[in-house]
């Protein structure tokens, strides 16, 4: 035990398709604590690699969403439990990155850890809450179930690395869907240690990409993307938020308008961000005999 | 192939409506002047011209606004939801009440055959407020979150194909969750919302509440893009739905859109022909094919396929086309010269890629809009007539040898709002109807509606849902889904 080892950094790169690939472009970007001191050098991630992302996300749309709905909650209770195991690293890259006391980072990694938990606990509940028998004037039998939209492109917060990512990614999943994230630019290394948690929890390949750089760069190539079915706009610059839904009405998207300013993640997230990423199946058969 | 029956014809009479020469725009209560140019809308059948309807400019539509905004703010948002169910039971039995009035003019402007217009647009519409009216009291109960509010003034705009059915889609709901509205008919169908118009005042709904501002695409426009309208809700083509997409991109304003569909109908083998071809004839034929989650593409396992043309053949050579008012008539008119230009087009081009055109021999009236009822055989699937929205009595038949091709070639659009699945299988239905991205998937039935059943589509179909718990969220603020 020496305390003058000189430590072993990380690379920090994208996440895609299970892989943690380099940007193909080369590029990296310089990503500085609260003080503007160095932390690490990130990928920046080209449009490109968002392709890439939407190709893998929309080849692991099937076996997820084909998955049972227990098999998914466990899948992402699984996430809960080795983010825990993480949970100091956790503290020291939220900390650094947002600039918090030892002990808001410390409750900013508890509610993000806690938040997979309450969203694993919804996957096998979503259908019964939103779903149900419709008493139709007829001999049939009608029922209505929520099913996953397909590959959500999701511009994650700027401010809250870690809670505001989990917070926005988890409900994309819980109802089925897979995704491609573009990080918080300036405070993006959570976000690839969550990627190692991914990789390590049961996430089949594909299910999440995420990609760290500029949203002001990738969110125009995801919104427009033929190939993305909705999009969380939350992360996005407020000054793009229009141009960016305007290119997701080119193939009908649906677009989960950016608030106001960054909301406050520790409060209950109710069904606000599920729903907006479920479509609605209605299914008809006759009675009789 | 000939008619296995002779009919004489038994006409519904027009005597029970009264066509005014002209009308102008219903707001605040009141018909008064448009601004723009009147346009004349015509019965497709015949191409008589019906009345002289008024066209809504920015300014009218903006006055429709305000009117909307003062009923709710003044009116309906403070009043007991209660109250609000009242009016909106008035207006179902209203509907009711006048019910064969209606039904023959939507035939009338329309061209639908009266038995649909009679059996089907009518009693839906009325069935639609009577659901809605019981909902303004329980919002409460209805899962969307705790203390749903109203959104303010909704704006919306359908399509031709059902005017009066549409037309209660987006009042009903939007009514009975405390918004008001300012609606947008469409050019060639303004008559029955203006009858509608009627019985809001029959049922002493307050001015203001329910706005009719008829006229063409710049008046939709309007509508969408004004600054005071809180929700825009849309039934109409994809490419529409898109432009309005964007123009709402950016705003406070919620949207939902119902688009076009490219819906398959798959046959398979073991499904009962006969009742599968009638539901063939059901998917495509209703409504002139003027349907956008018609069973557009018929996909049918390669074995039997011989059968079940051979089956179609001979039961499409059945259908009576002609005089919608006819109560024996089960193809109407195609609804407008623009619309039949569309289909003719398709049609050519379906011809020209090589697919198979068939059509019974079939006596077309000489004047007005029609098309026979059409099916193409040979189809494949990059063929135009296997992807475009025809929107028109026109089939294109596709085959496949195993569920997951079936599934496959189904799931090969942009569209997403419905789809039809015949087997006498229940494990099969399941877990097809499970696989198909659709919005609305009838198994051993096709395009049956019903108020408590929510509607929409996935992908490009557009999004948001009518019908049901589900098609309240549309109209409410906070609400979870």
């Amino acid at each position: 035990m020496s305390s003058d080892r000189l430590a072993v950094r990380k690379t920090y790169k994208l996440y895609v398709n299970g892989a943690f690939p380099r940007s193909e472009s080369g590029r990296t970007y310089e990503v500085t604590d609260a003080k503007g001191h160095f932390l690490a050098n990130a990928a920046l991630a080209s449009r490109k690699d968002a392709r890439d992302a939407v190709v893998a996300a929309r080849a692991a749309f099937p076996k997820w969403s084909g998955a049972t709905a227990y098999n998914r909650g466990q899948v992402l209770y699984r996430v809960a439990e080795v983010m825990e195991g993480r949970h100091v690293q956790f503290c020291e890259e939220v900390a650094a990155g947002e600039g918090l006391s030892s002990g808001k980072a410390r409750a900013a990694v508890d509610a993000a850890i806690d938040r997979w938990v309450w969203y694993a606990g919804w996957t096998d509940k979503l259908a019964s809450v939103l779903g149900g028998a419709n008493p139709v004037a007829g001999p049939y039998f009608d029922f209505s179930v929520p099913e996953p939209t397909g590959v959500v492109a999701v511009l994650a917060p700027q401010r809250s690395s870690l809670l505001g990512l989990v917070s926005v990614l988890a409900p994309v999943l819980a109802g089925g869907n897979t995704a491609v994230v573009v990080t918080s630019k300036e405070r993006p290394l959570p976000a690839v240690t969550l990627g190692e948690v991914l990789a390590t929890s049961d996430v089949p390949a594909g299910v999440v990409n995420l990609l760290t750089g500029d949203a002001e760069e990738i969110g125009p190539w995801l919104a427009e993307h033929d190939d993305v079915d909705a999009v969380d706009l939350t992360g996005a610059p407020a000054r793009r938020a229009m141009e960016l839904e305007r290119l997701a009405a080119g193939s009908i998207k649906r677009v989960l308008r950016p608030p106001a300013e960054e909301p406050d993640w520790t409060a209950d997230p109710g069904l606000a961000r599920m729903t907006p990423f479920l479509e609605t199946k209605t299914v008809w058969h006759p009675m009789g005999v | 192939m000939t008619s296995v029956f002779e009919y004489a014809p038994a006409p519904e009479s027009r005597s029970i409506v009264d066509i005014a020469p002209s009308y102008g725009l219903f707001i605040d209560g009141e018909f008064v002047d448009g601004s723009g140019e009147p346009f004349k809308t015509v019965n497709p059948a015949t191409e008589e011209v019906l009345s002289e309807v008024a066209s809504g400019t920015e300014a009218d539509v903006d006055r429709a606004v305000r009117a909307a905004r003062r009923a709710f703010t003044r009116v309906w948002g403070p009043m007991r939801p209660a109250d609000r169910g009242k009016y909106l039971f008035r207006i179902a039995r209203l509907l009711q009440e006048r019910a064969r009035e209606f039904a023959v003019l939507e035939s009338l402007d329309n061209g639908k055959p009266i038995r649909e217009s009679r059996d089907v647009d009518v009693p839906l519409a009325a069935a639609h407020f009577f659901y809605h009216a019981g909902w303004a009291d329980k919002l409460d109960w209805a899962g969307l979150g705790p203390g749903p509010r109203p959104l303010g003034v909704a704006g919306q705009v359908i399509p031709w194909n059902f005017p009066l059915l549409m037309l209660a889609w987006k009042v009903a709901p939007a009514l009975a969750t405390g918004n008001t509205v300012v609606l947008k008919p469409a050019e060639t169908t303004p008559l029955t919302a203006l009858l509608f118009a009627e019985i809001c005042r029959q049922a002493g709904l307050p001015p203001g509440v329910v706005n009719i501002v008829t006229g063409a695409g710049d008046t939709g426009r309007a509508v969408v893009e004004h600054d005071d309208v809180d929700k825009v809700a849309f039934t109409g083509s994809t490419e529409v739905g898109r432009s309005i997409a964007r123009a709402v991109a950016g705003t406070r304003k919620k949207l939902t859109l119902e688009l076009g569909g490219k819906a398959a109908n798959i046959v398979f083998d073991d499904a009962p022909i006969d009742q599968a071809v009638e539901g063939i004839v059901q998917g495509i034929f209703f409504n002139q094919g003027h349907v956008c989650c018609a069973g557009s593409r018929l996909l049918v396992q390669e074995n039997v396929h011989d059968e079940v043309i051979a089956s179609l053949q001979r039961r499409i050579g059945t259908l009576r086309l002609g005089d919608p008012l006819d109560k024996n008539t089960d193809i109407g008119a195609i609804n407008s010269a623009e619309q039949l230009a569309r289909i003719r087009e398709l049609s050519d081009v379906g011809e020209a890629e090589g697919a198979q055109r068939w059509q019974p021999a079939c006596e077309l009236p000489e004047r007005g809009y029609w098309f026979p009822p059409t099916v193409f055989t040979d189809v494949s699937p990059a063929h135009r007539i296997a992807r475009d929205e025809v929107f028109g009595p026109v089939l294109s038949v596709l085959t496949f040898r195993t569920p997951d091709e079936a599934v496959a070639k189904a799931n090969n659009t942009t569209y997403g709002l419905s789809a039809g699945i015949w087997t006498e299988k229940g494990s099969r239905i399941l877990k097809i109807a499970d696989r198909l991205r659709a919005g609305v998937v009838w198994a051993n039935t096709f395009n049956k509606f019903d108020p408590t059943s929510p509607f929409g589509g996935y992908k490009q179909s557009g999004y948001g849902r009518e019908g049901g718990r589900h098609g309240l969220a549309a109209y409410l603020k906070g609400a979870d889904q």
